[in-house]
């Protein structure tokens, strides 16, 4: 009776399932062969004899990622810069987003909100080719500006300790505005008598934010921190690669850049698949930690 | 929020007015500087370095870089994936979002798992690869558009929005006579144009500013679309990158100053002028999405 039942259910959305099929197969074809292509990375992966005809090396790949001193430096340059991500760049869109709710000038608030959210759009190339011509040394403003004031031009583009600097910047750059979007409706939701009653007991507008907007949005706090996290090892191919050069590889090679150059320059498949494979296995597992730790303190976490 | 009016509260108003205001114009005027320098001349640009508004526009950067077909050509595939990739993608996207709105779909909660499965975990450069090859699209224009067809993100988003009309709608088409395909196009998509509308152009942004399929998968210059392009002009032709897959065709000596700021003008106005767009949607597109997803 009851299978019959499912059978009528699953029968009577024949059209459904048609309209679902072809994003289906897009998710296995492109996301879950790619998870099973995994295993290549416990081959010696020959692309003329395919998965299936390669020879299995067990964990030899493995062995080599965790003794190979390149391997350590890229953990140490991801983390960096993950680290980097989370003290220089997190707190920027909630302070902006707190700053543009204190405006009580709509025109003004919407002209801010307008121009911040334009870089978003902009692809990695052309935020790094700005800052490049902006930069560089025969020529750019910078530079020129610095040579104008009597001080040494600096090579940003071609130095070790410039690139931290400038990745970071560009992120900032980048993203801060649009990520305030979140934050000011969470803040909007925020009951105005709350403002009210803080006022009524002659709390002036720094503590009103301390004591009522950030408590108010904490919850949203934690679930971008938490995505945050998830996002360690995701810290963007194309924008890094664009900046790399082989006088910042030491600082500024990542896990993604390694797999590119090593996997589809060098052919080392199967090495690299592993080295991505640890990067995949650790982002999860930092995000589901996260999740639960929320969890324990009583937030709602992301799932 | 009350008017305060005392002088702390003046004074907090006026630094925050001041702040945003220094914000906005640090975020534009690297925008306004590259705009600027493209229309002055060589000259100027060597002689100021830093030009918001120039003594005399000059189109000679424009000139040059259209008077070779290289970029006309790129901008050509840039506009031919972004037009095909936002319609293959929004079929795909529109289908499937609107299939896992039906509540009463057996399996939908396992789609779902599996759909933000892929969002918290996946096989990674090497092994899509792999895949994109086996399927033979490797340097044909299908790489650059269907490997990311669907953004997981945008799936829900939309299907988020769906889900959000009311139920009864869909029952009384059914009792009108109404099919499911009806239901979607006649009833469910007009009624959602704005999401519709956000969705499309998130797609187009991003097709537009396609960059790692084209550098995985294209291997023949003429198939770049204007991103990749752009890398070579102004980023290869600084002479430090991390690969020296040589320059391309007509740019042999490093372009001038003016010439790179009107590639990267070029490259970045489409997105400009869709922009207002764009905007009038996306608080509400991107909030559903952030918050929901």
């Amino acid at each position: 009776m009851k299978k019959h039942d499912l059978r009528r259910r699953i029968l009577k959305n024949k059209a459904i399932y048609l309209m679902i099929l072809p994003g289906l197969l897009y998710f296995v074809l492109f996301k879950y062969f790619p998870m099973w292509g995994l295993v290549i990375s416990f081959q010696e992966y020959r692309p003329y004899d395919g998965i299936l005809g390669s020879d299995w090396v067990g964990f030899k790949h493995y062995q080599r990622l965790f003794t190979e001193p390149m391997f350590w430096t890229i953990f140490r340059n991801t983390i960096v810069l993950f680290l980097m991500n989370l003290i220089f760049f997190f707190p920027v869109p909630i302070i902006l987003a707190i700053l543009l709710n204190e405006v009580r000038l709509q025109a003004f608030k919407r002209f801010v909100q307008t121009i911040v959210y334009i870089p978003h759009f902009m692809s990695w190339v052309i935020i790094v080719s700005i800052s490049f011509v902006m930069v560089t040394m025969d020529g750019g403003m910078i530079n020129e500006g610095l040579d104008a004031m009597g001080m040494q031009k600096i090579n940003f583009l071609l130095s070790d300790e410039w690139f931290r600097p400038m990745y970071i910047l560009q992120v900032i750059w980048r993203e801060a505005g649009w990520g305030t979007i979140v934050y000011l409706a969470a803040i909007a939701a925020i009951d105005p008598q709350l403002y009210e009653a803080s006022r009524m007991d002659g709390a002036n507008r720094f503590r009103q934010i301390w004591h009522i907007t950030l408590p108010s949005i904490r919850s949203v706090i934690v679930i971008l921190l938490i995505l945050k996290i998830g996002d360690v090892l995701e810290l963007g191919f194309e924008h890094v690669y664009l900046l790399l050069n082989a006088m910042n590889r030491n600082v500024a090679e990542i896990f993604d850049t390694y797999v590119y150059t090593a996997g589809l320059k060098q052919g080392q498949f199967s090495y690299s698949t592993a080295v991505g494979f640890f990067k995949s296995f650790v982002g999860l597992v930092l995000v589901m930690s996260a999740n639960w730790l929320a969890k324990k303190f009583g937030e709602e976490g992301v799932y | 929020m009350v008017h305060d009016k005392t002088i702390g509260g003046r004074l907090f108003d006026g630094a925050v007015y001041v702040i945003l205001f220094l914000v906005a114009l640090v975020t534009i005027l690297p925008f306004l500087h590259i705009i600027a320098g493209s229309l002055t001349t060589v000259d100027e640009l060597a002689q100021k370095r830093f030009v918001l508004f120039p003594t005399k526009i000059s189109w000679d950067a424009y000139a040059y870089i259209f008077s070779t077909n290289t970029i006309f050509r790129s901008m050509l595939v840039s506009i031919g994936v972004t037009g095909f990739g936002t319609l293959f993608s929004m079929i795909l996207t529109s289908l499937m979002a609107y299939g896992l709105s039906r509540r009463d779909l057996v399996g939908r909660k396992q789609i779902m798992f599996m759909i933000v499965f892929t969002m918290l975990f996946s096989g990674g450069m090497i092994p899509t690869f792999i895949v994109v090859k086996s399927l033979g699209m490797i340097d044909s224009y299908a790489a650059l558009i269907v490997p990311t067809a669907i953004n997981a993100f945008n799936l829900i988003i939309l299907r988020s929005f769906f889900q959000s009309l009311p139920d009864g709608l869909e029952e009384s088409a059914k009792i009108d006579g109404c099919n499911d395909w009806g239901i979607l196009f006649r009833i469910v998509i007009p009624l959602s144009m704005p999401a519709i509308a956000t969705i499309s152009l998130f797609y187009a942004v991003t097709y537009w500013n396609t960059y790692l399929p084209a550098i995985l998968y294209i291997d023949s210059a003429d198939k770049w679309p204007i991103q990749v392009l752009l890398r070579q002009i102004v980023i290869l032709a600084s002479g430090l990158t991390a690969d020296s897959s040589g320059f391309s065709g007509d740019f042999v000596t490093p372009p001038d100053q003016t010439i790179k700021m009107a590639v990267i003008v070029v490259a970045t106005v489409p997105v400009l002028l869709v922009y207002p767009f764009l905007q009038k949607y996306f608080d509400k597109g991107a909030l559903l999405g952030s918050v929901k997803g």
